[in-house]
């Protein structure tokens, strides 16, 4: 379903290639996960899949379903079953969670010829998703972000991810300031979402998530290129020795 | 020789362009000091410090320049609401379109009623405010509606007001030079709130001279019409009693030309004042101006100045926003935050923000700032799918939305967002 072929990316504003050839295939109901280093271009690889502005595509394709990804608006990415959960969920003051969940959830309803959900049908069913989160209240009426705790923000993430039910989810460093615990909630959460259809991309730099989150393939990403692909025994690997060995496996 | 000075020249041709109104002896006496005020000030032009940022041509020169008439089939702003609805159509008092000049615990008369009688609290109030509030800064035009308003209310609150009195301004004719005044008394522990719609001319002055007694309430929202062309100079003089309390909220959306001051002076302790807006323009023709000028001269008063703008298509945003802190005036706290959106690289906003402190006990903040709208919110919002036109009209309420959360009233408050919203949507098509 999701088909990365030979993707070259660099900055819009400076001469500087970040990914030099990346290819991933990622089947229907499949989990898979990309390490590495800090610097090989796994976070950039993910927000060229969502469409941020600020990257250049020099070269090869991204398709969802067989859409072309590469082609479209954010928005339109979205409506098509992308979904990246950020890094760092952006704070926007002034915008209340629910309004824009609501508006998030209505608008891909409508792009894909879905009728709206009502106030109603719509709060009845965040709140049960809000719950199996330990999201409270409060917290879906505050603006978006605002004043949220680390774990909280990542939280809400996947509390967008399953109120918005992509096909296909890019979880960027979603464990990155999460202690123990709240990986957990986290990962459980991402769990229940999967179906056997929907598919999910793991970015992390710990294997620790990886044991909450059992991945199907795991990549390797180095300079721009995915380097080595394996079974999860692979993230096993990188955790008991570092990147130091594979890296010098391939060069 | 004969030599001639300028400053009375375009005084006195602004004074030639209205009748001069009849009255009370003592109203005669207050307008003429009023013109005189004028002739000694000149009119208002760009090289004054004042009027850098704002040309004042618009508002000085005769006739007044037309404005087209704007027609919508929108529900007029206000009308949802419970109040004593009041009309004046270009700047003449309609009685036929208003309702009674009735309501429990309130006196409502026209300014020339008024201005006829010997009423001892109209006496201390019209032109008294507004001449208070030429010092230190000229306010050229105020002077000149103090000397030749005819038009206007003279409202006092006694209690309690059970309701709003709504004012509705109509523009009807493309020539129209209008100047109006009111006069509005709160008296100790009465609650009163003024709400203001419309365009009211294709030029339009107004001043409103607005006395809180002593543990008083004085809420005041006003929305200045959709009409593209028209030029508008409003002022607004407030005094504040002790524990009293003002708020004054204004929206605008286009106009060619407005410029909305308002000039503050709390003389009692304990007494809270909060005034903003929210403006939007679309296209260089749009130029809009905040001027505020807040005199702290008691102790424990808390002043707020909350104006955001957003602009586009080389629209002009002004703000010239002052906190003066006389030396007696300890424990103050005084707010002012002015922002600009920009939506294009060709707009504008000009900001002025002042602090003037002379009391060594006070909390004084002040920010202003310009910004687009930011890039990280917008991808996050579209990247779930939320459309960019949306998203984007999102993030500008939002902005805006710090200036409307001022209001007291949610009803009133969301009707404003509404209408904000909707300003955003027809830009769209």
């Amino acid at each position: 379903m999701l088909e990365i072929k030979n993707l070259q990316v660099g900055l819009e504003e400076e001469d500087k290639q970040i990914l030099k050839g990346v290819n991933l295939n990622i089947g229907a109901g499949e989990v898979h996960a990309i390490m590495g280093p800090n610097g090989s271009g796994k976070s950039t690889m993910s927000y060229v899949l969502a469409g941020k502005g600020g990257y250049e595509v020099t070269g090869g394709t991204a398709s969802l379903y067989g859409d072309d990804l590469l082609d479209m608006e954010p928005e339109e990415r979205a409506a098509a079953g992308l979904f990246l959960a950020f890094q760092y969920p952006v704070e926007i003051p002034g915008v209340g969670n629910m309004t824009f969940l609501r508006t998030a959830v209505n608008a891909q309803r409508k792009a894909r010829g879905e009728p709206e959900l009502t106030a109603g049908e719509f709060l009845k069913e965040v709140r049960a998703k809000a719950k199996a989160l330990k999201i409270d209240a409060d917290m879906l009426k505050r603006p978006v972000n605002v004043g949220f705790s680390g774990g909280e923000k990542k939280r809400n993430e996947i509390l967008q991810m399953a109120m918005l039910e992509p096909k296909m989810c890019v979880l960027d460093e979603t464990d990155s300031g999460l202690d123990v615990d709240a990986m957990k909630l986290v990962a459980e959460g991402v769990n229940a979402l999967r179906d056997g259809k929907r598919s999910f991309l793991v970015i992390t730099h710990y294997q620790r998530l990886l044991d909450h989150i059992k991945p199907d393939v795991v990549h390797i990403m180095s300079d721009g290129k995915i380097i080595k692909s394996g079974g999860p025994e692979l993230a096993l690997e990188v955790e008991n020795n570092g990147y130091a060995d594979l890296l010098a496996e391939v060069a | 020789m004969a030599v001639s000075n300028p400053k009375f020249d375009a005084s006195d041709a602004l004074l030639a362009g209205f009748d001069s109104p009849d009255g009370a002896k003592w109203a005669v006496d207050k307008r003429a000091s009023a013109a005189a005020n004028l002739r000694r000030m000149g009119a208002p032009v760009k090289r004054h410090e004042y009027w850098k940022y704002t040309n004042p041509t618009g508002f000085t020169i005769f006739p007044a320049p037309s404005a087209a008439l704007f027609h919508t089939d929108e529900t007029p702003m206000f009308d949802a609401i419970d109040r004593v609805k009041l009309v004046f159509v270009d700047g003449v008092f309609d009685a036929e379109q208003s309702d009674d000049l009735t309501l429990e615990n309130v006196q409502i008369e026209t300014l020339s009623d008024s201005l006829s009688k010997d009423i001892h609290w109209a006496k201390e109030l019209f032109g008294v405010l507004e001449n208070n509030g030429q010092t230190p800064v000229d306010r050229p035009l105020a002077a000149l509606n103090t000397a030749v308003a005819q038009e206007g209310l003279a409202i006092r609150a006694t209690g309690h007001a059970p309701k709003p009195i709504a004012i509705r301004y109509l523009h009807s004719s493309e020539t129209s030079d209008a100047m109006v005044h009111h006069i509005v008394k709160v008296d100790e522990g009465a609650h009163f709130t003024l709400l203001e719609s419309g365009p009211g001319a294709a030029r339009f002055n107004s001043v409103m001279e607005v006395d809180v007694a002593d543990k008083a309430q004085f809420h005041h929202i006003r929305t200045q019409g959709r009409d593209h062309e028209r030029r508008t100079a409003t002022h607004m003089f407030g005094r504040l009693g002790l524990e009293s309390i003002f708020r004054s909220f204004t929206m605008t959306v286009n106009g060619i030309l407005t410029r909305n001051e308002t000039v503050l002076e709390f003389t009692g302790d304990n007494a809270k004042a909060t005034v903003g807006g929210t403006s939007a323009g679309d296209g260089k023709e749009f130029h809009h101006d905040d001027t505020v000028f807040v005199t702290h001269d008691s102790v424990d008063c808390e002043s707020r100045q909350v104006f955001k703008k957003v602009l586009r298509n080389g629209a002009t945003g002004v703000f010239q926003g002052k906190i003066l802190v006389k030396a007696d005036a300890q424990k103050t706290d005084g707010y002012q935050i002015s922002q600009g959106l920009l939506l294009d690289d060709n707009s504008n906003f000009l900001a002025k923000p002042e602090l003037e402190i002379y009391a060594d006990d006070v909390i004084c903040s002040h920010g202003s700032t310009v910004g687009a709208i930011d890039d990280d919110a917008l991808f996050y919002l579209t990247s779930r799918g939320v459309h960019k036109k949306q998203a984007q009209d999102m993030l500008v309420l939002a902005f805006l939305g710090e200036a409307i959360d001022e209001i007291d009233d949610d009803a009133i408050a969301q009707g404003i967002r509404d209408r904000l919203e909707q300003w955003m949507e027809r830009r769209h098509a």
